[in-house]
């Protein structure tokens, strides 16, 4: 991380109150008569509290934790749909935020219409529209499904059209939430390369997953949330991962027993491991060097001392041959 | 602003192209069809009401057309920006754009569908011998106060109908006492000037009665009427944004 990399993305003491209730789908009659007789509950939770991390150019943020714990929540504030109630969030750039790729689409509409829609939808221009859509299809592969109302297609194809298109963004902030895992195996493959293509060009990428390999191969840096409390907000992605693994195997684990300066502990004590590891194995190898140079060495003596031998024996029967001439 | 709108204009584009394809996409009569059913309102009026009302109105065919094009507009527009906002839930919680796009969009499909109907409309005049004049440019005034009428209504409604879903209901129950209330099928000269003040405190019949001014009388209406019509407008919107604005980021906890 160079200090020449600017901070794309600040979030400072960020809460986000959410509500929940009896409000959602009542009617005015209904909401009139529970607020005159007293039955009218609302509760106010805290989504997210205190969350702060800075992102700069080319991290790549993963953020995990149980269903629950404000993840989405909080990528909603960051791309501006929501409002934190505490807190400041300050961008730098354009953002794309591909959440919940699949919803939002017209079920009436067809395919290439729907297509257009939802390219309006991330602010691309007409121009690019027409410019890129068939690409977008061959990508997708539903160039045989062109025209169809876009109802008929199965989930997995409507993830394949939406993922076509959002992958084209090429914003300052990328955010992934649970994107990367749509289609089918091949398909995976395909879209976990363009995202890496798009992350490589530069993006600042926050990535939703509840794959920690996902994470753990992807991101530079690591924040796990825990009921909206971050826990550890970390560049140590193996050490947050692993931890954040022993939290998850735990009968009645609390999050609070993986501290980041246990996560720090837990590294160093494994990073020293690691190098006794490979000490010990630099000695075994010196000392099995050793061994066969020694083991050379001998063979060469060996040899040598054969070669005198040999020299000696035919010296020898020279004398004898001499000795016999002389003898007639 | 200017950049904003050039921002957001192939979304809307595309918002509008949706509602046109999705209203008349499978429908064989397609917008005939949006002609066609005022077209069937005003002949039952015609026939229930002629008899009662006919005798005391000139032109009672058209003066029942005036009431029945600018109600059926209202309705429709508030009826179906009612629904706008909630219908595409599904996009402003996961892109943030601005919200009055989908209203918008809903109304521009609703205004065309007016203005067809206003072709048929003057196809009647013409034929019930109603005197064209060059005061008809005038007609564009009540069009313009009441399409943002319909938009400030339809954005108070469509932000209420986020937070109580039988909204729905209880504005067909109001439309039915507005549509009454406007005198469409009949006139208001008889009634004493009391309950007459109260026929011009609403929005609706002021617009239906100055489009039956022009029409009807030749004359153009008061520069008070005009400022009446002007301040209903302004204050539908005013309020309707201030809505928009207040609830903005509010509207997602409740779909």
């Amino acid at each position: 991380m160079s200090e020449a990399s600017r901070i794309v993305l600040s979030c400072r003491d960020v809460s986000i109150r959410y509500r929940v209730g009896d409000f959602k789908n009542i009617g005015l009659k209904e909401w009139v008569t529970r607020r005159l007789t007293g039955r009218y509950r609302v509760v106010d939770f805290w989504a997210d509290r205190h969350v702060s991390f800075d992102l700069r150019q080319g991290d790549m943020l993963g953020i995990i934790g149980t269903n629950g714990a404000g993840k989405s929540t909080l990528l909603k504030a960051i791309a501006g749909i929501m409002e934190p109630t505490k807190g400041r969030i300050v961008r730098h750039g354009r953002i794309a935020a591909l959440l919940e790729l699949a919803s939002g689409f017209d079920g009436d509409l067809t395919v290439k219409e729907n297509a257009y829609l939802r390219g309006a939808m991330l602010g691309y221009t007409r121009a690019f529209m027409d410019r890129t859509y068939p690409y977008i299809i061959d990508f997708a592969e539903l160039k045989a499904f062109e025209d169809r109302p876009f109802k008929q297609l199965s989930s997995g194809m409507k993830s394949r059209l939406a993922f076509a298109i959002a992958s084209l963004v090429r914003p300052e902030i990328l955010i992934l939430d649970e994107v990367l895992s749509v289609g089918d195996g091949a398909f995976r493959a395909k879209s976990e390369a363009k995202m890496r293509e798009i992350i490589a060009g530069g993006a600042t990428t926050i990535l939703v997953s509840h794959s920690l390999s996902q994470v753990r191969k992807m991101c530079s840096k690591v924040l796990w949330l825990d009921k909206g409390r971050p826990v550890v907000c970390t560049g140590d992605v193996e050490g947050a991962c692993d931890c954040y693994e022993a939290f998850l195997r735990a009968p009645a684990g609390t999050p609070a027993a993986f501290d980041p300066s246990a996560i720090a502990a837990k590294r160093a004590a494994a990073k020293a491991e690691a190098e006794r590891k490979t000490e010990e194995r630099i000695r075994q190898e010196e000392e099995r060097i050793r061994q066969e140079e020694e083991r050379r060495r001998k063979a060469a003596a060996a040899v040598a001392e054969l070669r005198r031998l040999r020299t000696e024996v035919e010296k020898l029967a020279e004398v004898r041959r001499i000795l016999k001439g002389g003898g007639k | 602003m200017i950049e904003r709108l050039k921002k957001y204009q192939f979304l809307f584009e595309e918002l509008v192209k949706r509602d046109f394809k999705k209203k008349y996409k499978r429908t064989v009569l397609g917008m005939g069809w949006s002609m066609l059913s005022p077209l069937l309102m005003l002949l039952v009026m015609k026939v229930v009401f002629e008899q009662f009302f006919g005798r005391t109105v000139n032109h009672y065919t058209t003066y029942l057309f005036c009431g029945l094009l600018t109600f059926g507009w209202f309705a429709e527009s508030t009826g179906v920006g009612m629904r706008s906002l909630f219908a595409n839930a599904g996009i402003f919680t996961k892109v943030n754009v601005p919200k009055y796009l989908f209203l918008l969009a809903v109304n521009i499909q609703v205004l065309i569908n007016f203005a067809l109907t206003l072709l048929v409309f003057f196809a009647f005049c013409a034929y019930d011998r109603v005197p064209f004049t060059w005061k008809f440019v005038f007609l564009l005034y009540p069009i313009a106060t009441l399409l943002v009428f319909n938009i400030g209504v339809g954005m108070i409604l469509s932000a209420l109908f986020i937070f109580f879903r039988d909204i729905d209901y209880l504005w067909s129950v109001a439309l039915q006492l507005a549509m009454y209330g406007s005198a469409i099928f009949y006139t208001v000269d008889n009634f004493p000037p009391r309950i007459q003040a109260v026929f011009a405190c609403n929005p609706v019949y002021r617009h239906i009665a100055y489009i039956r001014e022009v029409v009807l009388a030749g004359t153009i209406p008061s520069a008070e009427t005009h400022l009446t019509l002007l301040g209903f407008a302004a204050a539908a919107l005013l309020a309707g944004a201030w809505m928009y604005k207040h609830y903005n980021t509010k509207f997602l906890y409740y779909v």
